[in-house]
């Protein structure tokens, strides 16, 4: 396992600075730099292109692009992730605010999604081409078609507009005090979207996963052996099929995260997605490198756990080489 | 016979002989999947109106008539008028142009992208290999939509910003889809025979291991384009893509940000949703029956 281990933890390293390198080649590409981002047209003109020149100079604006990528980097390690060009606020400060309404959604989707789609993908794979396996699959396909704008736009009419169930946006109720209940009143809709792309995920590797599992030779020995079905299916079956949905999580962080920022906008739910929305609309990149940043790692460093868990949980990789 | 010929023949009878019985089950095993056929034929219903938009639209798409703005579904206007008075029905049909193409354009953009780095990276294998599948692993690490709207602020918004852009990043499923067959098939026999008569790399890929490996690319592609229609409409819904006065599916629903037309005028937003959902359901069904068809074993 070691090894494993090892090899994952290295692969590691180059994709880490393989994101940061994209992510600032990304934004270096934008039009205009520092000094045109802060000074307006009229003071520029007053002050002289020399001036310009000056500063770009000072600001060491005009190294080659290797240069200024390194000299950003010292400042990213150091904790420095530049200051917005709108309000002056430090990224780091704004999207660390962010991260935890953020991380409140993803993580109840998560598990609403596992909870509810990993038993019913297990049992349309043990009944296989029953009514119950055909309405999951296709409502599962229904799930990842309908866009998720769109589904939450329907639940803020019906829920919000007509019936007045529950509040359809922001993150606590003006004017009340703050309350676990006004907060769990302002999740369900946008986490109810999200659980919904989360759900057929799960459901359709459960089931496929099952499946695999299902046809394996060492089913066959077990239910051979005299072993009630229930028992076989529990714990021969079940817990084999279970080990790579942690695989599944990990790799649905990046659809989970896209999904929020649209999830996020209708609900106007102060997390990273609207930070990012607004920050694109307004192209303040500073903000945006942040934001592409911060999620891109938090995806790098949820897949390598992922795989170390897989690597524990999993008796074949995780006994591997002690015989030898 | 001279071992080449024998070469030569065993290469030849490895496909070619069986195209066209594998064609017919192909297409018997297709049409037994009820929901692809349905998907098919609504997916050439909503191709035909787009490509006869004009013919299709009862109205100008463009057309601004502000005396009969914000009105409901009536005969005249089947699905009612916005804001400034253009038909919706029109604006919808014009606006499934905009949709598909921009679905089918973004998949062929990184199918090629796909397929060329992953032939190469399964291919050759080594450094190479190493280099592209690192490459591939960063572009994986980030949110699609994140990436594509901040991209999207770098070039500004467009109908081909959004092509080029959902193009050139999301290439790396099928990459390594196409890398995981090469691997497989490079060490088959046929391809070990055919390498023994002298063909050159170019050749190995393009005429003997990249034919074996179309129908789990096709599949991909067909779900790609579902992908890309929905990750169009996201961004045209947060105003980041197609630009008004251009419809396209996602910015019609876009209106419905405003919270009078989200309560009041709900002919305005359900439809382009409910079109979305069903053109994107299809191509599902229809990629559903194709992986059902082209690969018995899944």
């Amino acid at each position: 396992m070691g090894q494993v281990v090892l090899h994952r933890l290295l692969i590691t390293v180059p994709v880490l600075i393989g994101v940061t390198l994209l992510s600032y080649i990304l934004v270096s590409l934008a039009p205009g730099d520092a000094v045109t981002a802060f000074i307006d047209p009229v003071t520029r003109a007053e002050l002289g292109e020399e001036w310009v020149e000056m500063r770009r100079e000072q600001l060491g604006l005009n190294e080659p692009v290797v240069v200024r990528y390194f000299s950003w980097l010292r400042e990213l390690v150091q904790g420095n992730f530049g200051f917005s060009l709108i309000n002056g606020q430090p990224v780091a400060g704004q999207i660390l605010d962010r991260l935890g309404p953020t991380s409140m959604l993803m993580g109840s989707a998560i598990l609403i999604g596992t909870l509810v789609g990993v038993p019913l993908g297990i049992l349309s794979a043990v009944r296989q081409y029953s009514l119950l396996d055909y309405i999951t699959t296709v409502g599962g396909f229904l799930a990842i078609s309908t866009p998720s704008f769109f589904l939450g736009l329907g639940l803020v009419y019906l829920f919000a507009v007509r019936w007045r169930l529950f509040p359809s946006s922001g993150m606590r109720t003006l004017g009340e005090d703050d309350s676990t209940l006004d907060l769990i009143r302002h999740m369900v809709l946008p986490v109810m979207v999200l659980a919904m792309a989360q759900l057929p995920l799960m459901m359709r590797y459960a089931r496929s996963t099952m499946l695999e599992v299902l046809r394996q030779d060492y089913m066959t020995t077990a239910r051979a052996k005299g072993l009630r079905e229930r028992i076989v299916l529990m714990s021969h079956a079940f817990r084999n099929a279970l080990i790579p949905l942690i695989t599944v999580i990990g790799l649905s962080l990046p659809e989970l995260l896209s999904g929020a920022v649209i999830t996020e906008t209708i609900f106007q739910w102060p997390g990273m997605g609207t930070l990012a929305v607004r920050a694109v609309t307004s192209r303040d990149y500073p903000v945006i490198l942040g934001i592409i940043l911060v999620t891109a790692t938090m995806v790098l460093l949820a897949n390598l756990l992922a795989d170390l868990l897989y690597a524990v949980a999993d008796p074949r990789i995780r006994l591997r080489g002690r015989r030898a | 016979m001279s071992s080449t010929e024998l070469a030569k023949a065993a290469v030849a009878r490895s496909g070619m002989a069986e195209e066209p019985r594998r064609q017919r089950r192909f297409v018997r095993a297709f049409l037994r999947h009820r929901l692809a056929v349905a998907g098919l034929v609504v997916i050439t219903i909503l191709g035909l109106a787009a490509i006869f938009a004009p013919l299709v639209a009862t109205h100008d798409p463009y057309t601004v008539d502000l005396l009969a703005a914000r009105q409901g579904p009536s005969r005249d206007h089947w699905l009612g008028t916005d804001e400034v008075g253009r038909d919706v029905f029109s604006r919808l049909v014009y606006g499934a142009r905009v949709s598909l193409s921009v679905g089918l354009v973004a998949v062929t953009i990184y199918t090629t992208i796909g397929v060329v780095l992953g032939a190469i990276s399964g291919y050759f294998g080594g450094f190479v290999d190493g280099a592209i599948q690192r490459l591939t692993d960063t572009v994986m690490c980030f949110p699609t939509l994140i990436i594509i709207i901040a991209a999207v602020s770098i070039t500004g918004p467009s109908i081909w910003n959004v092509m080029l852009i959902i193009g050139l990043l999301t290439w790396t499923g099928t990459c390594r889809l196409v890398r995981g067959q090469f691997l497989s098939l490079r060490e088959q026999a046929f391809v070990e025979a055919a390498r023994s008569v002298g063909a050159s790399d170019m050749r190995l890929i393009f005429r003997h291991v990249l034919p074996n490996s179309v129908a789990p690319v096709i599949v991909s592609a067909t779900f790609g384009v579902a992908a890309a229609i929905l990750t169009e409409a996201g961004l045209s819904f947060l105003g980041l893509g197609v630009q008004p006065p251009t419809a396209s599916w996602g910015n019609l629903i876009n209106l419905a940000q405003s919270a009078t037309i989200l309560q009041q005028m709900p002919w305005l937003w359900a439809p382009p949703g409910v079109l979305i959902a069903v053109a994107v359901l299809s191509i599902n069904f229809i990629g559903d029956g194709l992986r059902d068809a082209l690969d018995p074993r899944a």
